[in-house]
């Protein structure tokens, strides 16, 4: 009874949330409404058993990917006059994308029409004592060692693309020396003198 | 659902209940209401006293007295505090984002109280005992920033959105670095679990220390992880985005009455969190200092206390000596030393795991 209202209520949110992301006015709007509904997908995986991957949906997306996006819109001068001018400019490749969409979704109601993919009962899990995450890491690291890797890999090629693309050498730049700051003792920097009267001081 | 909850303290009045005539869902939700309330409200309550507790310790340590006027050595005086925000008047900026402006206070707020859900108080007494406990904490700690970055951008005003970016920008950076502590502390109790994180503990130091904090290879996480929690609740030295000299009042700028106190509320239930995870983590949570049977007799949630209360002490003393931190030597601290140290601690603990508990 619980899981029931509980899938109703967050499936339902989902596709709410899902959909004001693209009908909302406002970009960071747009950004919260995503925020809800990878939330709100989160609890789905939760009442499916899949807590690991529920807790890294939220810690992932939520967590690092939104925040980014959030950083990027906020700075975002959006001139909403201007942003309603490409309407008929972009046109013909949203349809396209729509088009192409609801092909996709055609393609999978047919599919699952013709009746229950044989994959779905093999990837039944076994029921047994042992956790979620004990089990994906047995898999992760016997038998799928090699993709598992495979995409470490892929991503640390990535990441050194993405710091190679941004990084320049900016001529003229005085870099702080932070270990000459730490050794820097109050007698570098001040002196105490005890002039006479009247002497005046030499700065 | 039985069986889940046969390990929690809350299994005698759920029992009651269903034994009563009660359906078991309609007792199971009825259990986890009370049980959240029963952590939720005395926690409003600690966070009331621990914030005088703040101001006293502060006050001795500047040679001051502190509040003394309301109550007994001015024990109401967080709850006068509070009647007196109760009583003002909200005020939103016109220009403000109104929806949004109104919702940060409250994620702030909430997000403090949820990550409690997994704190183990005693052997049964954790509201959500669940395997991944440890991986909530930090998807729960991830969404806090959420409340800072709304609130400085929908105010509409410049030192509130300063204050964001700064915010979200010192969160998501000691967020890395605490990640990998957290590995450091899982590979060596062997679970995600926060009770059997406690439980892992057991005589762990030296044969009879009920901790993790006195394994020479845990200690300089623990070190790193109380300094990263200084941060990651943006607490003196690092309370740049509250930095009155520069900010105002950094992203509260614009709060008023009850929308400010929820995020005085969320901020002191957040540091509260804090103290209790370094107890739990690297101290022994709810087992006594020291293996030592007599020592059990006293309960643990009483230990428990006790160490975080301790570490709240040491976060108070750091606020009240430390100077703050310059922003570039904020970020330096975390991405230049935290990150490289707790990386290379997790390939060198887990490279001692596989030379004894794992070898050959």
């Amino acid at each position: 009874m619980i899981q029931v209202i509980a899938f109703w209520l967050f499936a339902s949110i989902v596709i709410a949330s899902a959909t004001m992301v693209i009908l909302a006015r406002n970009p960071v709007h747009s950004v919260m409404w995503l925020i809800l509904a990878f939330f709100n997908a989160a609890g789905l995986m939760l009442l499916t058993g899949a807590e690991f991957i529920a807790m890294l949906l939220v810690i992932v997306y939520v967590g690092a990917v939104a925040v980014l996006f959030l950083f990027v819109v906020m700075m975002l001068d959006i001139d909403f006059a201007e942003l309603r001018s490409g309407f008929v400019r972009y046109l013909p490749l949203g349809a396209l994308v729509a088009i192409v969409l609801a092909a996709e979704l055609v393609f999978a109601v047919g599919a699952w029409q013709a009746g229950g993919v044989d994959l779905a009962a093999r990837a039944a899990p076994a029921a047994t004592d042992t956790s979620n995450i004990q089990q994906i890491g047995e898999l992760l690291y016997t038998r799928y060692i090699f993709l598992f890797e495979a995409a470490g890999i892929v991503l640390l090629v990535a990441m050194i693309g993405a710091i190679v693309l941004t990084h320049r050498q900016r001529g003229g730049v005085r870099i702080q020396n932070i270990s000459a700051q730490n050794r820097r003792r109050p007698e570098d920097a001040t002196r105490l003198v005890d002039p006479g009267v009247g002497q005046g001081m030499e700065l | 659902m039985t069986e889940y909850f046969q390990r929690m303290m809350l299994y005698v009045p759920f029992k009651g209940w269903v034994d009563m005539g009660m359906s078991a869902e309609a007792a199971w939700a009825l259990a986890t209401i009370c049980g959240i309330l029963l952590i939720a409200l005395p926690l409003m309550l600690a966070v009331a006293m621990i914030i005088y507790a703040d101001r006293k310790i502060w006050a001795a340590i500047a040679l001051r007295r502190g509040p003394n006027v309301v109550g007994p050595f001015g024990l109401l005086q967080s709850f006068a505090d509070g009647l007196k925000v109760f009583l003002q008047e909200t005020i939103i900026p016109s220009s403000a984002n109104r929806g949004l402006f109104l919702i940060a206070p409250i994620i702030t707020f909430t997000v403090a109280l949820m990550a409690w859900a997994v704190i183990p108080f005693n052997s049964g007494a954790i509201l959500a005992d669940i395997n991944v406990g440890l991986l909530y904490i930090l998807a729960i700690s991830s969404l806090g920033v959420y409340g800072v970055i709304l609130s400085g951008w929908s105010s509409n005003s410049k030192y509130p959105f300063f204050s964001a970016m700064r915010a979200s920008a010192q969160m998501i950076s000691y967020e890395v670095s605490i990640g990998f502590i957290l590995i450091g502390v899982v590979l060596f109790a062997d679970s995600f679990n926060m009770n059997d994180i406690v439980k892992a503990q057991q005589g762990h130091g030296l044969g009879f220390v009920n901790a993790f904090g006195f394994n020479l290879l845990l200690f300089p996480l623990a070190v790193m992880f109380l300094i990263s929690a200084l941060a990651e609740t943006a607490r003196a030295p690092f309370d740049l985005t509250e930095a009155e000299s520069e900010l105002v009042a950094g992203y509260q700028t614009e709060y008023s009455s009850m929308s400010f106190a929820l995020f005085w509320l969320g901020e002191y239930a957040n540091v509260l969190l804090m103290c209790a995870l370094n107890a739990i983590l690297f101290w022994g949570g709810w087992l006594p200092p020291v293996d030592w049977a007599p020592l059990y007799a006293v309960p643990g949630i009483i230990w428990l206390f006790a160490k975080i209360l301790f570490f709240f002490f040491v976060f108070s003393w750091v606020k009240a000596t430390v100077p703050r931190y310059r922003y570039d030597q904020l970020m330096r601290l975390g991405w230049k030393i935290f990150l490289p140290i707790s990386l290379f601690w997790v390939f060198l603990i887990s490279g001692y795991l596989m030379l004894t508990r794992y070898g050959a």
